[in-house]
């Protein structure tokens, strides 16, 4: 009974189930932090807008983005995904997300950012719907934890439209 | 060559009874695990609970070895999750994030583009001859959870199985020679 393959078992199970004991509790412990993350988006200028040979509508802006995600961060926290999503209706399609801008926050220092950009994705519609189409911009979040439970969120900030004419 | 004289003679000295008690102990462990995992089955609705990041395209933050826990509910598909899917001509399934969603009116069907957060382009490139957009049929299920390192013992197993041999036998063994 007290041989040593015994003893090396219990010895393993214990540790086993205190590591997993351990990671549950750190990912657990991430409900106690209620972040209030803030973030403006203007649109600076319309580089150019213009109906693809397809008939899909594509246009490219310039965008000014700026937030402050410190609050998302926690000991449990190895990283947030950020990014900025078009958001919008037409006749066709009940919902359009298009991701417009991404990056990738390795730590807390990181996470009070400002940065001059024009689209990383191309933003392109599914038909002709983009004259004059107001949309939402959304920075939504994705929380990455060491170990455990992942969190997303996001805000939308709503009131943008695209000019009327192909420029 | 005691220990191996010892083995020997405890295989020798096995009686009918103990024989059987062991198949069914043997049993037991292997069905409470497939118990177990079409139980994870049922719960998350995906028909893979569990998956291991084979690739480096979601670095930093699933690397090789990670185990991410898989849910697929009826809630519609949204920009920013990242979604296990398969595509049609290739057998691993892949985990990236979803960068475009267009939702139709009057079906509700989606249209998805993925990316990987360490790759370069979008993933239409990985996408079958032609294909633009992935549909909900293709996906598996979305990541909701995730444990680091774990998945390295299955990455081992499957690249050296020599390994697993080795285990499973010295396990069998282990049964065999056990005096409880």
């Amino acid at each position: 009974m007290h041989s040593f393959g015994y003893r090396a078992n219990a010895l393993l199970t214990f540790a086993v189930t205190i590591l997993a004991l351990m990671c549950a509790m750190a990912s657990v412990s991430d409900n106690f932090n209620s972040p209030s993350p803030t973030s403006k988006v203007q649109v600076l200028n319309i580089n150019w807008f213009q109906k693809q040979p397809n008939g899909n509508d594509e246009v490219s802006m310039t965008l000014n983005i700026s937030a402050d995600l410190q609050s998302l961060f926690t000991w449990n926290t190895k990283q947030v995904f950020v990014f900025l999503a078009a958001e919008y209706e037409t006749p066709k399609n009940a919902l359009n997300q298009i991701s417009l801008w991404d990056g990738i926050i390795p730590s807390k220092e990181h996470a009070k950012f400002w940065i001059h950009t024009s689209n990383k994705y191309r933003f392109i519609d599914q038909g002709s719907n983009l004259r004059g189409k107001e949309f939402n911009l959304t920075l939504h979040w994705h929380v990455m934890p060491k170990t455990g439970k992942m969190f997303a969120d996001k805000i939308v900030m709503s009131g943008y439209r695209l000019p009327q004419e192909y420029r | 060559m005691g220990w191996i004289g010892e083995t020997v003679d405890s295989i020798k000295s096995l009686q009918i009874r103990h024989v059987l008690s062991q198949a069914v102990s043997l049993g037991m462990i292997v069905t409470s695990a497939l118990i177990i995992w079409k139980a994870l089955m049922c719960a998350t609705g995906s028909e893979s609970p569990v998956v291991v990041v084979l690739s480096g395209s979601m670095e930093p933050g699933f690397k090789r070895g990670d185990i991410l826990f898989l849910h697929m509910s009826k809630e519609p598909i949204r920009a920013g999750e990242i979604v296990v899917f398969n595509v049609d001509g290739r057998e691993i399934p892949i985990v990236h994030r979803v960068i475009k969603v267009h939702e139709r009116e009057d079906t509700g069907e989606v249209e998805v583009l993925t990316k990987g957060d360490n790759n370069y382009g979008d993933d239409r490139l990985l996408y079958a001859q032609g294909q633009l957009w992935l549909q909900r049929h293709h996906i598996m299920g979305r990541a909701v959870g995730f444990l680091p390192y774990v998945g390295w013992v299955t990455i081992i197993m499957t690249e050296k199985p020599i390994i697993k041999y080795i285990l499973i036998g010295a396990l069998g063994l282990l049964v065999i020679t056990s005096k409880d």
